[in-house]
């Protein structure tokens, strides 16, 4: 009887979000006075993890995961959930981790929860509390079956240090057909993305145009932000639509949001509400984001933003 | 080619959100239902199919009578029939199961399902379609084609897309970028008419018993007022984020 978790990784490195569902696994481990299995899929090294509370990692290498594959992930953590005789698995809100949740449901004939932003409140029934209607309430869930498959909302649980050690052995699932193969990939590698993100810094349709966004992205530079857009700027094609978020685009869950130029529409504020702390900056004192924001600039953008910059070099310098 | 497209009936966006019976239900009183916005993306998909490729196109919903206007209001946008299950919608295994049901008894090659409905957010059923009935899946759509039984998709991914090649029997979880919001249609009169007179089945669940269970909800504590921050005064808004917010 275990915790397992797959720890994601790109690359052949773990994303924050995989030390981040380490370390909820860990909470729920010491809940059940059990120990955390690690799934590690092709990545390099895998101590790290036994700093976040990982007991034992399954290493699995094998040139036909370079890609990912949502029914070979699956498959091949199925395995390693049956060999550990897991009780719970833990998986992040990742889109890759999203895309093989509920396959690993089905295999493991588990319940699976999306979205939980607390360690089980209860073991036994198995309960956790999770977003739901789109940020606007929590739903608490109860898991009825034998294994349980918990995926956490990025950023919800935050990383917590341990001090320890992880052993690491060599698995070797078996790899069904993959049914989907992969043709090419278009993925700016050198920036970080919105659902990794800490930090997001998003411009809206009073940015006036494309070729304004350059203070967008130096903003985001300075702070190691994700740059995003709200909807109407990608619909214009301004942006691409991969950096869209609310509703119908990217949900984010970031610790920090910053919007600029975006009057806060309700489909918007749908896909953001889930960050910590919210900053607008909005020419206009009525638009709806002041009563969603923590902290608000009434003011033009385009004094602004530069302003901010350079405040944020300064404050980066001095720390 | 036979495709389903999965219609979950949802509150719209702007819709307040209440419980009734001590938190431990939504309360619906009030409320303003539309198409999952998700699903009317793969809707509207479904409709190019069927014009372009001769595509049979059947709706398809787990929920009580009170969800049928929904499905009425996706065969007046063009789909040819309809099925509900006659099932609360309680949660997404079950769900998925009812759904991968009337997929084996209809021989769909395609189903066409939103990412995640906007009311419970599970983003489940999709993928668990697949995995019950055994057919290949693609999450995250934001494109596709079908050319006999092989299909090309565009899945969006973690900062990009990925193009990917598969093959029929074949599950989507769509969303916008299927096709574009100017693309949906606002069903007309004639389709509103015919609609009335479209075949919409009844058909009864299979057993099931629910994997996971809601036990009550909550409304995130009301918010603080914002602290506003003069231009002139951009120190002060690094000071709050540090010291206060402490987020940089």
């Amino acid at each position: 009887m275990s915790v397992l978790v797959y720890t994601e990784s790109e690359q052949g490195n773990f994303k924050k979000g995989a030390l981040e569902v380490a370390s909820y696994a860990k909470a729920v481990a010491n809940q059940l006075g059990t120990t955390v299995t690690a799934v590690a899929i092709n990545a390099n090294d895998t101590s790290a993890l036994g700093n976040y509370g990982v007991d034992k990692v399954l290493n699995i290498s094998n040139a036909q995961l370079d890609n990912f594959n949502a029914n070979a992930y699956a498959a091949a953590i199925k395995q390693a959930a049956e060999q550990e005789s897991a009780q719970v698995v833990i998986v992040s809100s990742s889109a890759n981790s999203k895309y093989l949740a509920p396959l690993l449901a089905v295999g493991l004939n588990a319940g699976y929860v999306s979205n939980v932003v607390e360690a089980p409140s209860s073991t036994s029934p198995f309960t956790v509390k999770r977003t739901a209607f789109t940020n606007k309430a929590f739903e608490t869930t109860q898991i009825n079956t034998d294994i349980k498959i918990v995926g956490v909302s990025n950023n919800a649980f935050g990383l917590v240090e341990n001090t320890g050690s992880a052993s690491a052995e060599a698995f070797s699932p078996s790899i069904p057909e993959l049914g989907v193969t992969v043709e090419s990939v278009d993925k700016a590698t050198d920036k970080v993305t919105i659902a990794d993100a800490e930090i997001v810094v998003s411009g809206g349709r009073g940015l006036k145009g494309p070729e304004n966004w350059g203070m967008i992205e130096e903003l985001a530079e300075v702070l190691g932000a994700a740059t995003a857009c709200s909807k109407p700027v990608s619909d214009l094609g301004w942006r691409p639509h991969s950096e869209h978020v609310g509703q119908t685009g990217k949900p984010v869950a970031s610790n920090l949001y910053i919007a600029i130029g975006i009057s806060g529409a309700i489909q918007h504020l749908a896909g953001i509400n889930a960050s910590k702390v919210k900053v607008v900056i909005n020419t206009d004192p009525e638009a709806p984001f002041f009563k969603a924001a923590d902290y608000g600039v009434v003011g033009d953008a385009f004094q602004v933003v530069p302003e901010l910059i350079e405040k944020l070099k300064a404050f980066k310098a001095q720390q | 080619m036979k495709i389903l497209v999965c219609i979950s009936h949802v509150p719209d966006t702007t819709s307040k959100i209440n419980f009734s019976d001590n938190n431990t239900k939504f309360d619906p009183t009030g409320v303003q239902f539309v198409i999952n916005p998700n699903d009317e993306f793969g809707l509207t998909r479904a409709m190019w199919f069927k014009e372009k490729q001769g595509a049979q196109v059947t709706v398809a919903n787990v929920g009580g009578a009170d969800t049928e206007p929904t499905l009425r209001k996706a065969l007046a946008i063009g789909a040819d029939e309809a099925i509900r299950v006659n099932m609360p919608a309680t949660d997404g295994f079950s769900v998925a199961k009812q759904l991968a049901n009337v997929v084996k008894d209809g021989g769909y090659d395609l189903v066409i399902a939103g990412r995640e409905s906007i009311d419970y957010n599970g983003g489940m059923v999709p993928g668990m379609i697949a995995g019950l009935i055994g057919a290949n899946f693609v999450n995250n759509c934001i494109g596709l084609e079908v050319d006999g039984t092989s299909a090309k998709a565009v899945r969006e991914i973690d900062g990009g897309k990925e193009s990917v090649s598969t093959s029929l029997p074949l599950v989507i979880g769509g969303q916008k970028g299927l096709v574009e919001e100017s693309d949906l249609r606002i069903p007309n009169m004639r389709g509103i008419m015919m609609a009335r007179k479209k075949p919409l089945t009844v058909v009864e669940p299979v057993a099931v018993s629910a994997e996971t269970s809601s036990v009550a909800f909550e409304k995130p504590a009301p918010k603080g007022a914002v602290t506003l921050v003069s231009p002139d005064n951009l120190d002060e808004l690094v000071n709050l984020l540090h010291n206060e917010a402490k987020v940089i």
